[in-house]
Order: structure tokens, then sequence, then C-alpha cells
């Protein structure tokens, strides 16, 4: 058996051990893999996502026990110090030798600090491991507690540096970008479309210094500023260094191979080094003089030594390698392709701008006008999948190549379907995926759905930047062979939520087996059929959560919202967030009695944690006796409308918000929609009630309100759309019931508003034509429906505490009355907490 | 609390010593489920109405070590009769505890049987 030892467990040492254990010959080989760092490799790319949830585990490239499954021993934390090459031994830092037959280098790069003075200093980092950025999220926190709006600086306006200044953002800290260069991303862009990406980043908030040279960092012990020149000082309170990388090849020096001048150990086409049982891949090869930062053809050069090792020696790099990148950099799209700069004497540049939409596309086409060479794209880059493949397979392009970039007219061409690219397009340049190989396994009857292409080709599991094409290519297909594309709700049923929607109203049908039993597949229900099921005869009857509650989701279940440790929290309803003293204490009371964790939400209303199962109806009792309802905080319902004070007591209000507010919350509570539902109503442009980030907004302007629909926060924020302009009180209500009710009557389960709205054809527009303009006819129909709704409102918990066949379930245990005694609570700031996980 | 996950063993219907007579059938909802103690465990059991079948699990959730699998939904996976978790959504069979939609370790069933109305749950002690 021949020994490999692999140099480095980053994303491209981890795909060398992923491609040569997938080949039937590699049982013959025994793998061996270093990596310096503490864990086993994981998703460099998508780095700055550690710092939504400091999930290093999320980020894995694949799990420790993977690497024991298939045989291959990993290392972590022992560093590789010397090469022996005549006698092929490695030592490492711990003094360990190992002798080799073939060795592969993938040890990566590590970040360039500049010389500057005083780089040293506490608070200035770097932007490369997730040792890194614990070290900042430390150190953010630290500051941020005696300084709230404390500014970091990232040093580096490239590609990283920009991920970087998402960090600072995500970190809560106030970005500042400083550039050498007089651009942004000099690397990748042109002058204009650089301007144009820092118009958007600007607009949200980034602060940019170009052209500045850093003579030193200010401060004492820790850094307090920047210093460009004389009278030009930043005051900054933390600095991420993100000034481009190095090679790790300092191993290369140890044994004599080949290197660059400016670092880089040597490869041929082969991937091997000037020793030819030393292969070289990743960031420190150096091929055609190049060193290659992006990951597809690191992958790509993993895969050429795997091959040449198992003695397949036509496998070879290529001549030209592929550095188009797209990615989405705090939000905003930008890709560029092929040859994104290009002198005149060689083509033709089309370009498209619009500064007030930070909009950006270029493309440059052959002098003869019949081949697409290269482009950039910057704010909106859906194009560049299409862009792309035209390029790398050399098609043929429209006489008029400007309609390849053109924002799309009413009827206007369809040019670039999917399926008219050739077998041999690679759709996924990180897994190497072909159109071809992703339509045969549709085919071939191996791959029935999307989720089956991805696990049997890969593709769409490295930057994810394919996952539309892949998409909208396995439609295709699936089309092309008759198979018809469902978004039925889940194996129990052929149909879709509309389709659902429509049987249970003209067939009146009333539990869940009826229309399991009628329109089903035959199956038993599951956890995704059920609670829509619910939602859908709530809906359409005003059932409330109490009529048949083993098939209401979790929460529903038991009228809350259950917690991380099984316990549930319980939020009245505080319409419009006015509340009197008196129900204040109440609350606090109430609190206190059964020891309940309690904060105000991000919907102004109070949350009160903690409560057993056996404790809900209690609380619940209590609760109802001093005035409150159920605030369906656990429903796929309205949960608030959120108000500011407006002109009852604000000197700038011009209508009353709060009395507003309070009347649509009343008028839409209890009634369950496809997900949650959330409103706002502004007395003034101020917008102090955030209205525009709700499903449905108000803003009181000069004659009257002005109407937002489709906004929300959530995962992906998305500002409401102007609707209708100074209308008066009775046509909001109408506007929003015919709205409300066709969102019900046609999303899809779990679908927001605001993706509803982006997906429906015609957008706004239709949206005003049905609603305002009643151009389907069926506006009276929703009115009605909806009032029917209001009209048979009932609080569920009032319902529920008042019939004791109801009370049955809030019970731990059926026979019992003990409570879990797995419950553990730790303080917290004077209050409690559950345990956490381990 | 990893510690508790080593109380909930599988037991056969063969190894059954002990029939324990948990409470009358009509306090668990029609296709749901509701929580037995017996001794110092909590045990889920299911009316599966819709296969005229009675199931029993662990109510420990094995992803994150709450005592919740009792008020999770049932239904069939496949034709495989389920439960999924309230938290999360993971799935288990109920007739040999695998976890469906995951690589979580199985959870421990035990065995069922109705007499005169009243729910009996099997343990080996």
């Amino acid at each position: 058996m021949k020994t490999i030892i692999v140099v480095g467990n980053g994303m491209v040492g981890y795909k060398f051990c992923e491609k040569f254990v997938a080949k039937k010959d590699s049982e013959e080989y025994k793998i061996v893999v270093f990596g310096e760092e503490p864990r086993p490799a994981y998703d460099r790319v998508h780095l700055s996502e550690y710092f939504k949830n400091q999930d290093a585990k999320a980020l894995e490239m694949a799990p420790a026990e993977w690497y024991a499954e298939n045989n291959i021993d990993l290392i972590v934390g022992e560093r590789v110090t010397d090469i022996h090459r005549s006698t092929k031994i490695i030592t490492t830092a711990k003094d360990r030798e190992l002798s080799y037959d073939y060795l592969v280098l993938a040890t990566g790069s590590s970040a360039f600090v500049p010389p500057i003075k005083g780089v040293e200093k506490e608070g200035v980092f770097v932007y490369r491991t997730i040792e890194d950025l614990e070290g900042m999220l430390e150190y953010a926190a630290k500051i941020k507690k005696t300084k709230p709006n404390a500014k970091a600086a990232v040093l580096g306006g490239g590609l990283l540096g920009l991920e970087a200044g998402k960090a600072v953002m995500d970190m809560g800290l106030e970005p500042h970008i400083v550039e050498f260069a007089p651009k942004l991303m000099p690397r990748q862009l042109d002058s204009r479309s650089s301007q144009v990406l820092q118009l958007k980043l600007e607009s949200i908030g980034l602060n940019i210094h170009l052209s500045k040279a850093t003579n030193q960092i200010l401060g004492d012990k820790a850094i307090t500023g920047m210093e460009f020149g004389e009278d030009d000082v930043l005051d900054v309170d933390m600095l991420i260094i993100s000034a481009g990388i190095r090679p790790r090849d300092e191993l290369a020096k140890t044994c004599d191979l080949e290197m660059g001048v400016r670092g880089g150990i040597v490869v041929d086409n082969k991937m091997q080094t000037s020793d030819p049982n030393i292969y070289a891949i990743g960031e420190i090869a150096l091929y055609n003089q190049m060193i290659y930062g992006l990951v597809a053809p690191g992958y790509d050069m993993a895969g050429i030594v795997v091959d040449q090792i198992l003695g397949d020696s036509k496998s070879l790099m290529a001549e030209e390698i592929d550095m188009s990148t797209k990615l989405k950099l705090i939000g905003v799209d930008v890709a560029s392709f092929g040859e994104p700069f290009m002198p005149a004497s060689k083509g033709h540049s089309i370009i498209f701008e619009n500064k007030t939409q930070h909009l950006y596309k270029r493309i440059n086409v052959s002098l003869d006008g019949k081949k697409l060479l290269g482009g950039i794209l910057v704010g909106d880059a859906s194009d560049y999948s299409m862009l792309h493949q035209i390029y790398l397979n050399g098609m043929a392009i429209p006489e008029d190549p400007a309609q390849l970039i053109l924002p799309a007219t009413e009827g206007g061409g369809s040019f670039g379907d999917v399926m008219d690219l050739p077998d041999e397009a690679q759709i996924c340049s990180c897994e190497n995926v072909t159109k071809g190989q992703i339509c045969s396994t549709i085919e071939s009857g191996e791959s029935k759905d999307l989720a089956d292409v991805v696990s049997c080709t890969k593709a769409g599991t490295g930057c994810g930047g394919c996952k539309p094409m892949v998409k909208d290519l396995t439609e295709a297909t699936l089309k092309s062979l008759g198979i018809e594309v469902k978004d039925s709700i889940c194996e129990h049923f052929d149909l879709n939520r509309q389709d659902l929607y429509k049987i249970i109203q003209v067939k009146g049908y009333k539990t869940f087996n009826e229309v399991l039993d009628n329109h089903g597949n035959g199956g038993h229900g599951c956890e995704l059929c059920k609670p829509v099921v619910a939602s859908l005869m709530a809906s359409i009857n005003a059932d409330t959560a109490n009529k048949e509650y083993a098939i209401q989701d979790s929460n529903d279940r038991f009228l809350a919202n259950i917690q991380r440790n099984g316990t549930y929290s319980v939020v009245p309803r505080v319409p419009g967030g006015e509340i009197t003293p008196d129900k204040l204490i109440a609350l606090g009371e109430i609190a206190k009695k059964y020891d309940l964790y309690t904060k105000v939400t991000g919907g102004v209303r109070i949350d009160l944690f903690g409560a057993t199962l056996n404790q809900l109806p209690l609380i619940w009792k209590d609760l109802i006796d001093h005035g409150f309802e159920s605030g369906h905080a656990y429903g796929k319902s309205l949960r608030t409308v959120k108000t500011c004070v407006g002109s009852t007591w604000c000197r700038y209000g011009m209508d009353e918000s709060v009395s507003f507010g309070i009347e649509l919350e009343n008028r839409y509570r209890g009634i369950r929609a496809p997900h949650k539902i959330k409103g706002g109503v502004s007395g003034c442009i101020r917008e102090c009630a955030e209205a525009r980030g709700k499903d449905f907004g108000l803003i009181a302007v000069e004659g009257g309100w002005n109407l937002y629909l489709g906004g929300n926060g959530g995962a992906t924020p998305r500002h409401a759309e102007l609707f209708a302009e100074q209308i008066d009180n009775e046509t909001v209500i109408k506007y929003i019931d015919r709205y409300l009710m066709l969102y019900m009557r046609t999303a899809k389960p779990l679908q927001r508003t605001a993706a509803w709205q982006e997906r429906l054809e015609g957008g706004i527009d239709y949206l005003k034509e049905v609603i305002i303009e009643d151009k389907l006819g069926i506006a009276e129909d929703l009115e009605n429906e909806m009032q029917t709704l209001v009209n048979k409102f009932e609080c569920e918990w009032t319902q529920a505490i008042n019939d004791p066949e109801m009370m049955k379930r809030f019970n731990h245990f059926v026979n019992s009355d003990e409570e879990d005694d797995n419950l553990v609570f730790v303080p917290l700031r004077e209050q409690k907490m559950p345990e956490k996980w381990s | 609390m990893n510690i508790v996950s080593n109380k909930y063993k599988t037991v056969k219907p063969e190894n059954v010593k002990v029939w324990f007579k948990a409470a009358p059938t009509n306090v668990f909802p029609i296709d749901g489920g509701a929580c037995v103690k017996y001794k110092d465990l909590q045990i889920a059991v299911f009316n599966f109405t819709r296969l005229n079948t009675w199931y029993a699990c662990q109510n420990l959730s094995p992803e994150k070590q709450e005592m919740v699998l009792s008020r999770g939904m049932i239904g069939d996976h496949k034709g495989i009769p389920m439960v999924a978790c309230p938290l999360h959504k993971k799935t288990f069979s109920l007739e040999n505890g695998e976890n469906l939609n995951g690589d979580l370790e199985a959870i421990a069933t035990y065995p069922v049987k109705i007499e005169d109305d009243f729910v009996y749950v099997g343990f080996s002690e």
C-alpha cells in the first residue's frame, strides 16, 4: 500500500480527499492529512456567514467522522515543518516523522500584512480563519460595551475586504473601507462599474475612503486611529487587514523546490513540482506564472492530481483558466467573466449604466460582433449564468448584442434559454458539472427532482452561484420529458395550496381526514400537509386552532410558542402597542406569579417566557380576567400592527396612527394565512413605525394615507411597494381586505406576502389592476370573505379555558399532574433562562 | 442533560416483563399523542387512529434532549408511520425509532396493547 500525505486541510486539500476516495482504485492508497488549524476543513468562501450564527459546524466541508469513514487519517492542529526529499519523509511541529510515496502540498495562503508602523497594536486583525473571526467578535463586543457607536475600518477594498466590511456591519460597528487604489475592487472592475458599486455600498451605510496610503496605526496599546497624511486621520476602534494574500510556501524552501520570484511553488500542467513525487495545488501553486485565488481552479487542480497519481497521465490542467466569478458582496451582485477590461483594438464594449438604481452592465464583443469576449455586471447579475455560458461555449449572439443586457421589455425576446446550451456547457464550475450530466441523470430516471439532481451530480454544492440555472435546467428537462413540475404540498397530495383552497371551499370539508381520503394519495398525512389543511380550513371557515388540535403545527397545538427547552412563551394582544398602566402592572404581576422571563418583542408587545404546559391555562385565566386576549404570536396569522404615536401626541403627526393601527389590528386579528402577517402605521413621513418593512404599511401624508404592500424584515428584508396614495381610512381597509384575501387564496405554504408579490406575474401593477380596478371581477367576493372572517372572530384562549374537554391537552402527563422533570433553568440578569444546549 | 438518554432502550414485544396500565384510551387525541409517566421515564404514546394502531416511544428528542416528542404531529413518510419533533421537525419511525430525515441516533420504541379501553405500555423492568 502506498501513502499519500496531504499537507493542508483547507477547501482544496479537502477536495483532493473527496475526489480521491470517490475513485475505485483508491483503496490501494493510504491518505494522511495534516491541518494546521484546530478543526477540519471549512468553507472559507462563505466565512462571513459565521457572523450570523457562529456555527462553525455549519461551515464544515465534511465532519471529522467523514475522514474516518473513508479511511483517511486526519491530523488537525499539527503543522508540517520539514520535507526530506531524499528519504521521502516529513516531520511535524510535534516531531512526528512519516514517510510518503506522494506528497500533495495544499497549504493555501495567509493574509498579507503590510509593514505599517503600529500593526501589532491591539484591535488589529486579519480576516482568514474562524479563529480570526472569533477574535474579532470578542474584541467588538468588548469595545461596544464602553463605546456603543464604535467604528471599525477594513484595510483593502478588494473582494475579501468588502466581505470583511460585511462582517463589520454584522458586528454592529460603523463600517469604513480604506483602499490604496482610486477605486474599489481594482482587479475585477473598471472605473465606471466600481463607481456604481461604491454608490450602492455608500447608500447602505459603508464609508469608503479611496486613494489612501496608511502611514501608521495610532494608539497607545490599542488602536485608536489610522494616519494617512499629516492632517489626514481616521478615528477607528478596530482594524481588519485584508490587503491581499501570500502563498504559504515556506515548506518548499526547506527542501529546495523550485519557486517563483514572488513566492508560490512552480508546477507544470500535471500540477507536479520540480520533484515528481510532490504535487502542489490551490493557492500555493504557481501555474503559468500565476497564483489562482479562486476555489474553482483549485478544485480542478485537485482533480488533476488525483488522476495523475492513479495513472491517468492524460489528465492535464487546462492552458487557460476561467477566472469568471459571481458574488454577492454585502447584498450587492458583482460578477465578471472572460475578459472584463478589453482594449478597443480587440473589440467593442456595450455598456448599460443606471446610477439611480445602482446598475452597471458591460459586455465586450469581438470586432465582427459575433462573439462575446467578456463583461462586468454590478447590481444585478441575474444574466451572469447565461452570459458566462455564451462566452464559454462561443455561442452565437444576437445581431444586436445590446439585447443581452438591456432590461427586458414587454413581449421582449427570450434569448438565452438554458435548453439552447450545448451538452458540454459547464453549469457548475466548482464541481465541474455539465448540462449533459444534469440532463442525463434526469433522463435516466435516477433523478426525479431538484434535490435528486443536486445529490447525484453535486451541482450547486460549491459556491452556489449556479443554483438558479440548475433549477431552471431541471425543470425544463422534466417538462421536456412530459413530467409535470409540481408544486404539490407533500407526498400525500398531488395538489398545491391554491388547489386545496378551492377544493375545501367548494366541497365544504370540515376535517383533515375528509380532505385526505377524498383527495390524497392514500397515505396518512405528515407534518407538512396537516398544518396546511388546518390553516386552509381556518382561512375558509374561521375555525380556531382548538378544532382538531392534533393536525395543528407545534405552536398552534398549544396556542403558545414552543421555546428551546420545550416550555412556552405567552404573548397577549396589545393592539397598536397602546396599553394602560393597569394592564401593564397586571402583566408584571402575572409574570412574577409564575416566574416568567419577560421581554419586549420586536413587535412592541410583551413576551412571557418559560411557561410549562401545565401553567398555560392558569396564566391565561389570569390574563383574560385582566381583559387580555390571545395575541396569536404562535399562529401563521396577524401578529401586530406597529404604530408610532401619531398626531394624538406628536408635534409632527399628520394623522392618528395609533387609532387607525388599533382598528386594523382588531380587524384582522386571529385570521389564519399562509404565513404570519405584520402591519405598521406611521403618522408622518419620518416613518417611526417602520411601516414599509411590513406586509401592509401606512404613512399619513397631506390628504390621506399612502398604502405600501409586500414588505418584510426577516432573512430577506424587502421594502413594501407603494400601492396607492392619499386614500382615506375606508379605502385603505377595502384595499387591505382584498389584498390579504387574494394572498390567502393563492400563496404557497409558508410564503410571506413579500415573496408572493415578488413572484406574482405582473407584480404590483397586476395587483393594482385586480384590487383597485377589479379587472377579475372578484373584488366584492374578496371583501365579503374577509368580512365573514372578521365577524366570526373569537379569542381561542377564552374558548379553550371555558371548555373542560379542550383543556385536557394542557398536561405534561396524561397519568400524572406532575410537570416535566427534565427542565433546568439558570439565572440570567435577574431573570432566568433554560440551561444551554450541550 | 445527556445522561437521560441512556435510560431509554427499545423493548421488543417478546421481552416485555411489565405491562404498565397507563391511561384510558379516550385521553389520547385521534391521530395524535400524549405523554405517559412510568417510574422516572417519559413515554410518548400515539393513537394512530387511521392505522388503528398504537405506538409508543421515548418522549425525549435525541436532537436537543428535550421532552417534546409526544407533542409532535404524526403521519407517514413513504408509508412508514412517523412522528415529527415539534422543535425542528426531525422525523422518527414509530416502528423502529429510526430518524427518517437525518442521521440522528434512533429513538427507543415500546410495545403498546389496549385492553378494556385502557392503554398498556410494555417494559422489560
